[in-house]
């Protein structure tokens, strides 16, 4: 039984599933075995960090980014909304520049 | 594989695999008269909605678009069309543009020409009847997955959808390209962090441009509200499933636009004029890019789901597809088909693919889904306007 899907060999997370508890020792092809941290397990369909992720560094899945690390992340660490930003459609941050645009237009 | 399929052939050579009578109600008001003509009519179905008053501009005319759509789907073998009469969106020009782009019977109805309500629907159920009896003489014929446009669509993502459900769709989406038939790839709000990738299958330069200039746009009703897009989109249950960010919930949902070429463009509830791979303009909202695909002709829905949904249309059979095995235990009620057994290992992509492209010929055929036995009639219109 797999335990988690890499999508391609450039990305820094994996989808567990099967639902993995802390502490489970999970076998990363290409990785150092990872050990998972979280202490509520990671649940099927979410994902664990397989490498250090240093805040403001790009999170990789399906070989694109999907956001950006909004602190630390240890190898074996959930990757989920608590430490994970998305980068567009965020009206939240944004000058306002791209909307004058279009109105513009 | 060959595959058997059976619909009914219109005069205009377009091809129906149901064979419905519509009661298309043009105004909110009209909705009530239309849903009695579906109680009094077997055979007949309709739609609640809020619309078709005080709308101008380009709002006013993608509704327009929209109804117009729903009547000239090739599932749909007749139209009574109902209005109250006072209305923004006349049911005369609604009905007089169906019967202007095809030769289906279509009438009109107006409550207030019709001295209210009893005698209106007694008069829409009179005609309905005729069409119910007349569409019921029509016999199915053999036709091929080149008459028939599939609108495909993903909904309650988790994050397994990106991995089983909709490659498999996108196989079939490459499938039904190869054999000469049409595949909607929608909802441009949930292709924003994928366009890149969409844009490098273009046809040409135009159709990249106009790929980039959607995206833009609905990027930028997000900028305009002031929020993250996350507040809305990925939903609590994308969250919930594992769906971290909406440039994920994309990356995943494209993937049911398989590897085809991208051919052509369309707005909201357009016809496409191209085969093979198009993209329309729809908002992430399953309903109201259900109804843009339908109107825009779509004859069937392929509807890919990792939470669970009952979704379905009332004039195209919406075909149902876990993304893992427990959902589809869990909310057999709903679904169709499952493809968990891609993530188990148990089923390439591609034998879950052609898995589907028989439940596609089977479903086309006449098989009901569990949407269709729901009698699920979803229909939502994408408003771009305020009402007035």
């Amino acid at each position: 039984m797999r335990t988690h899907v890499i999508m391609r060999p450039i990305d820094n997370v994996a989808t567990a599933i099967t639902t993995l508890n802390a502490s489970d020792t999970v076998l990363v092809d290409g990785f150092d075995d990872v050990t998972i941290l979280s202490v509520d397990g990671i649940e099927f369909g979410h994902k664990f960090a397989i490498v250090e992720i240093k805040q403001g560094t790009d999170i990789i899945k399906y070989g694109e980014i999907i956001g950006v690390a909004s602190c630390d992340i240890q190898a074996g660490e959930h990757v989920h909304v608590h430490n994970v930003d998305g980068k567009r459609g965020r009206g939240d941050v944004n000058d306002g520049l791209q909307t004058k645009r279009i109105q513009k237009n | 594989m060959d595959y058997k399929l059976s619909g009914y052939k219109r005069t205009d050579g377009t091809v129906g695999i149901r064979n419905h009578v519509l009661i298309l109600p043009t105004i909110v008001c009209a909705t009530q008269a239309a849903m009695n003509v579906t109680k009094l009519v077997d055979g007949t179905v309709s739609v609640v909605h809020q619309h078709g008053c005080a709308q101008v501009g380009v709002d006013y005319e993608q509704t327009f678009r929209t109804y117009v759509g729903m009547g000239l789907n090739p599932n749909v073998y007749g139209v009574v069309v109902m209005g109250l009469g006072c209305e923004t969106h006349q049911g005369q020009s609604v009905a007089e543009e169906i019967a202007k782009r095809t030769d289906k019977p279509v009438e009109l109805v107006s409550i207030q020409d019709h001295s209210g309500t009893l005698q209106a629907t007694a008069e829409a159920a009179k005609i309905a009847t005729r069409m119910v009896q007349d569409a019921s003489m029509i016999e199915r014929e053999p036709i091929r997955f080149s008459d028939l446009i599939v609108g495909t669509e993903c909904g309650g993502s988790d994050a397994c959808s990106g991995l089983s459900a909709n490659p498999a769709v996108g196989y079939v989406s490459d499938r039904i390209a190869q054999s000469g038939g049409t595949s909607i790839l929608a909802e441009t709000t949930e292709l924003i962090g994928a366009e890149h990738l969409l844009a490098e299958r273009a046809k040409d330069d135009h159709v990249a441009k106009r790929v980039y200039e959607v995206i833009e746009a609905m990027e930028n009703r997000a900028f305009s509200m002031g929020v993250d897009i996350r507040t809305g989109n990925p939903s609590p249950g994308n969250r919930k499933g594992g769906l971290t960010t909406l440039e994920e919930k994309s990356l995943g949902a494209a993937a049911k636009a398989g590897s085809s070429r991208l051919n052509e463009l369309v707005s909201y509830a357009e016809r496409p004029s191209e085969k093979g791979l198009v993209w329309m303009d729809t908002p992430g909202h399953d309903i109201e890019q259900l109804t843009g695909m339908t109107a825009g002709g779509a004859q069937l829905v392929l509807f890919t789901s990792g939470r669970g949904t009952p979704t379905g249309s009332p004039i195209a059979p919406v075909i149902k597809i876990s993304t893992n095995s427990l959902m589809f235990e869990t909310m057999n009620d709903n679904m169709d088909v499952n493809t968990g057994t891609i993530i188990e290992g148990k089923e390439t992509i591609e034998e879950a693919g052609e898995r589907l492209m028989q439940e596609i010929a089977t479903v086309a055929s006449g098989k009901r889904t569990k949407a269709e036995i729901f009698k699920q009639h979803d229909f939502g219109i994408w408003r771009i306007g305020p009402t007035f």
